[in-house]
C-alpha cells in the first residue's frame, strides 16, 4: 500500500509540474461549454428578410407588421421586381423573401385563398428550414385569426407541446454533449499519455525491473486522473447551471454516479490505447482521430443518429459517449431515476470491464 | 554463481543480437562486458533483468532463474539503464525517494551503501533531475539503483557521456560497492576502464571473444608491441600503412601502436625507412599491449 501511494504522489508531481497540459485540462473543458453555449446555437434571432408585396393592401402590411415584429425576423428592404430577388440573396444578407400575389386581399376575401411564397437562402439549410417554419407558423396563425368567427364545418387543429426543453434552448442539447466529449478526451487522452510517457523516457524499465506490480501501476496512473475528471464534471454542471440556467431536474447523486462511471470507462480506454501505442505521440493521436470524431459525430450530440444511415447507426451503438448522452440527458431534462436507465448503465460498465480485461491482456511485463 | 548464462541466444526480426553467450560471475565480482557499440551488451543486460526473453539458452541471477522466477530477480537486483532514465521533472530528493518507496524502504534505513555518493549530489537535492549535468545524473541514477540494497547490481555503460574526473570517481565508488558484497555487472566502451574489473569478456557482433581478468587478457597478446612517435603523426601513419612489413597500426594516445609481420623485427630497419620518408625526431621503443590492442586483434 505504501508503495502504492508513494506511486501516486510521483503522479500528481508529473501532473502540478506540467503547467501546460493542466491549464489544456481545466482550460478546455470552460472554453468549450462557453463556446457551445453561447456562439453555437440552433435558435435564429434577428434574421434579416426582404418583402416583394405586388398588392400592397392592408392584409399584406399587416402580415409583415407581425413577422417584423417578431423577435425573428426584421424587415430590411423592399423589392419591386422579379430580378431583385436573385440579386438581394447574392449580396448574402438577407435569408428570405416573402412575395405576396397581386390583389392579395381581393382575392383573400372573393376566393377565400390567396398566395404567399417563402423563398429561402438554403446555402445554410438548417437555417433555412427553421426560417421557413417560423413564417410558416406566423402565417398559419395568422389565418386562424381572421377565421375566428366563421365555423368551418371539419377542422383539425394539431396543438403541439414541447416538453422538457420548452424553449428550445440548445444549450441544453449541448452540455450533455460537451461534458461527455470532456470527460472522454481528457480522461483517455491523458491516461494514455501518462502511460506511454514512461515508455517513452525509459522509465518504464526502471518500473519494470522493480517489485511493483503491473496494476499498482496503471491503476496509480488512472487515479489522480479520476479525481480531475470529477473536478471537471462539476465545473462543467456548475457552468451550466449557473450561466445557462439548465435544469437538474434528477438526483445529483445519480448524476454523480453515473459520471464517475464513464470516467472510468474512459480512463480504461486510455489503458487500453497506452497499450497499443509506444510513444505519446502515437497514443495522443489515436486519442484525438479515434475518439474525438467518434464521440462528436457518432454519439448523437450533434446529429440526431435516427435520421443516421443504417451502418453508422450500428456504429454507434460500440460508442460508450452515445449511451452517456442518453444517461445524461435523462437525468438532467427527464429527471428520471436509474430504473429508466439501467440498461444503459449497463452496457457502459460491460464495456469498462471489456477494456480493463482487455488491457490486462495486452499489458506487458517485459520490454518485447 | 551470482550471475550465470548458458547459451543464451537472442535476435530481432533478422539481426542476431546476441549468440551462444555462457558466462558466469562469482559472487561478490566486479564483471565488466567490453565492447563497442551494437555489440549486444544492452541485449544481454535486458535479458538478466528479465526485461526480453532468450530465444535460447538457460540463465539465472542470484539463484533465481530468469524466466520462471523472474519476480524474485525484480526484487533482488538493481539496474541502471544505459540511457538516463528517471524522472526528470521530479527533483533529486523525490526521484530517491520514490525508488525507495516503490522498493519498500527508506532513505534513511540504507543511507550508510549510498552515502559516499549521495553525499555529493545532496547539496543540489532540490535540484530537478533533468537540471543534473551528465556525472551528477549518473550518481543519482546509481544512488537509485542503490537504495533498495540489491544482491546483483547491473550498470549498462555508466560512464558514457560522462568527464573523465566522474568517471574516475564513479568506478572508485563502484571498488567501495564491491567491498560491501555487491555483485557488480558493468559494461563499457572504453577499454581503460576494463583494467579495474576484476574479469572482463570481450564482446563483439553478439560473440564473446575472450573472458579473463584484464592482466591475464594482455597476456595472451601474441606479438611485440612498439610505441612509435614522430614529428608529423598523419604522415606517421600514412607511412607505416605502406610498410611491408607492417602488420598493425593503432594511433593510442600520442604513440601509434605498431606490431610487425616478421618475428626477428629490428626496431632500426623502421627507423632507417622512415627517415626516408623524411620523418624526424622518431622514437621506436617496446611497450606493453593494453585491451585496447587485444581486443583489436582478437577482433580483426
Amino acid at each position: 500500500m505504501k508503495r502504492f501511494i508513494g506511486f501516486i504522489r510521483k503522479e500528481f508531481y508529473h501532473i502540478f509540474r506540467d503547467t501546460r497540459s493542466l491549464f489544456i485540462l481545466f482550460g478546455m473543458p470552460i472554453a468549450q461549454v462557453m463556446l457551445f453555449g453561447f456562439a453555437i446555437t440552433n435558435e435564429i434571432n434577428n434574421v434579416d428578410i426582404a418583402v416583394f408585396d405586388k398588392s400592397k393592401d392592408a392584409t399584406t402590411q399587416e402580415i409583415i407588421n407581425k413577422i417584423a415584429s417578431s423577435k425573428y425576423f426584421s424587415n430590411k428592404q423592399f423589392i419591386t421586381n422579379e430580378a431583385e430577388i436573385e440579386s438581394v440573396f447574392k449580396k448574402g444578407k438577407i435569408k428570405a423573401v416573402l412575395v405576396f400575389e397581386k390583389d392579395f386581399s381581393q382575392k383573400l376575401i372573393k376566393e377565400s385563398v390567396a398566395d404567399v411564397q417563402i423563398i429561402t437562402d438554403a446555402t445554410d439549410p438548417n437555417t433555412a428550414n427553421t426560417v421557413n417554419n417560423y413564417i410558416s407558423s406566423i402565417l398559419q396563425k395568422y389565418g386562424q385569426e381572421i377565421n375566428k368567427d366563421i365555423k368551418t364545418p371539419y377542422k383539425i387543429i394539431p396543438e403541439s407541446r414541447m416538453v422538457y426543453n420548452p424553449e428550445l434552448k440548445s444549450v441544453f442539447m449541448f452540455v450533455p454533449g460537451v461534458m461527455t466529449v470532456i470527460l472522454m478526451l481528457v480522461s483517455a487522452m491523458m491516461t494514455s499519455i501518462s502511460i506511454t510517457r514512461e515508455k517513452e523516457m525509459g522509465t518504464m524499465e526502471i518500473l519494470l525491473v522493480s517489485p511493483i506490480k503491473p496494476f499498482q501501476v496503471i491503476i496509480g496512473k488512472v487515479f489522480p486522473y479520476i479525481f480531475l475528471s470529477i473536478i471537471n464534471a462539476v465545473v462543467i454542471i456548475l457552468l451550466s447551471i449557473f450561466i445557462f440556467k439548465m435544469p437538474i431536474e434528477g438526483s445529483l447523486f445519480l448524476l454523480g454516479f453515473e459520471s464517475i462511471l464513464f470516467i472510468i470507462n474512459a480512463l480504461s480506454l486510455g489503458i487500453l490505447i497506452s497499450t497499443m501505442s509506444s510513444t505519446q505521440q502515437t497514443a495522443m493521436m489515436i486519442s484525438l482521430m479515434g475518439l474525438m470524431l467518434p464521440v462528436i459525430l457518432l454519439s448523437g450530440f450533434i446529429f440526431p443518429i435516427a435520421s443516421m444511415p443504417m451502418p453508422l447507426q450500428v456504429i454507434s451503438h460500440i460508442i460508450p459517449a452515445k449511451w452517456f448522452i442518453i444517461i445524461l440527458k435523462a437525468i438532467m431534462l427527464k429527471g428520471v431515476g436509474l430504473s429508466y436507465i439501467w440498461k444503459e448503465t449497463l452496457i457502459i460498465l460491460g464495456m469498462t470491464i471489456f477494456y480493463i480485461t482487455l488491457s490486462v491482456k495486452k499489458y506487458k511485463i517485459r520490454l518485447e | 554463481m551470482s550471475i550465470s548464462l548458458q547459451h543464451i541466444s537472442k535476435s530481432f526480426k533478422d539481426v542476431t543480437a546476441v549468440k551462444d553467450i555462457s558466462f558466469e560471475v562469482k559472487e561478490g565480482e566486479l564483471f565488466g562486458l567490453i565492447g563497442p557499440d551494437g555489440a549486444g551488451k544492452t541485449t544481454i543486460f535486458r535479458i538478466l533483468t528479465t526485461l526480453l526473453l532468450a530465444d535460447e539458452g538457460t540463465a539465472t541471477v542470484a539463484n533465481f532463474d530468469v524466466l520462471e522466477n523472474y519476480k524474485d530477480i525484480r526484487d533482488n537486483v538493481g539496474y541502471m539503464p544505459g540511457r538516463f532514465s528517471l524522472y526528470q521533472d521530479l527533483t533529486v530528493e523525490e526521484n530517491l525517494t520514490f525508488f525507495a518507496t516503490i522498493f519498500g524502504t527508506t532513505i534513511e534505513e540504507n543511507y550508510d551503501l549510498i552515502k559516499d555518493i549521495y553525499i555529493q549530489i545532496e547539496p543540489f537535492k532540490n535540484r530537478r533531475a533533468g537540471d543534473l549535468s551528465g556525472g551528477m545524473k549518473q550518481k543519482l541514477a546509481l544512488s537509485c539503483a542503490l537504495i533498495h540494497k540489491p544482491k546483483v547490481l547491473f550498470l549498462d555503460e555508466p560512464t558514457t557521456g560522462v568527464d573523465p574526473v566522474s568517471r574516475k570517481e564513479f568506478w572508485e565508488m563502484l571498488k567501495r560497492l564491491q567491498q560491501k558484497g555487491i555483485t557488480i555487472l558493468v559494461s563499457t566502451p572504453y577499454m581503460d576502464e576494463a583494467a579495474l574489473c576484476d574479469r572482463i569478456a570481450l564482446i563483439q557482433d553478439g560473440k564473446i571473444l575472450q573472458i579473463d581478468a584484464p592482466k591475464e587478457i594482455v597476456k595472451h597478446y601474441p606479438k611485440s608491441i612498439y610505441n612509435v612517435s614522430a614529428n608529423n603523426m598523419y604522415k606517421l601513419i600514412e607511412s607505416l600503412n605502406e610498410y611491408q612489413h607492417s602488420y598493425s597500426v593503432y594511433p593510442f594516445g600520442e604513440f601509434i601502436h605498431y606490431t610487425d609481420k616478421r618475428t626477428n623485427f629490428n626496431p632500426e630497419d623502421l627507423r632507417k625507412y622512415l627517415e626516408d620518408k623524411g620523418l624526424k625526431n622518431i622514437i621506436i621503443e617496446p611497450t606493453e599491449a593494453t585491451i585496447e590492442d587485444t581486443f583489436m586483434e582478437l577482433a580483426k
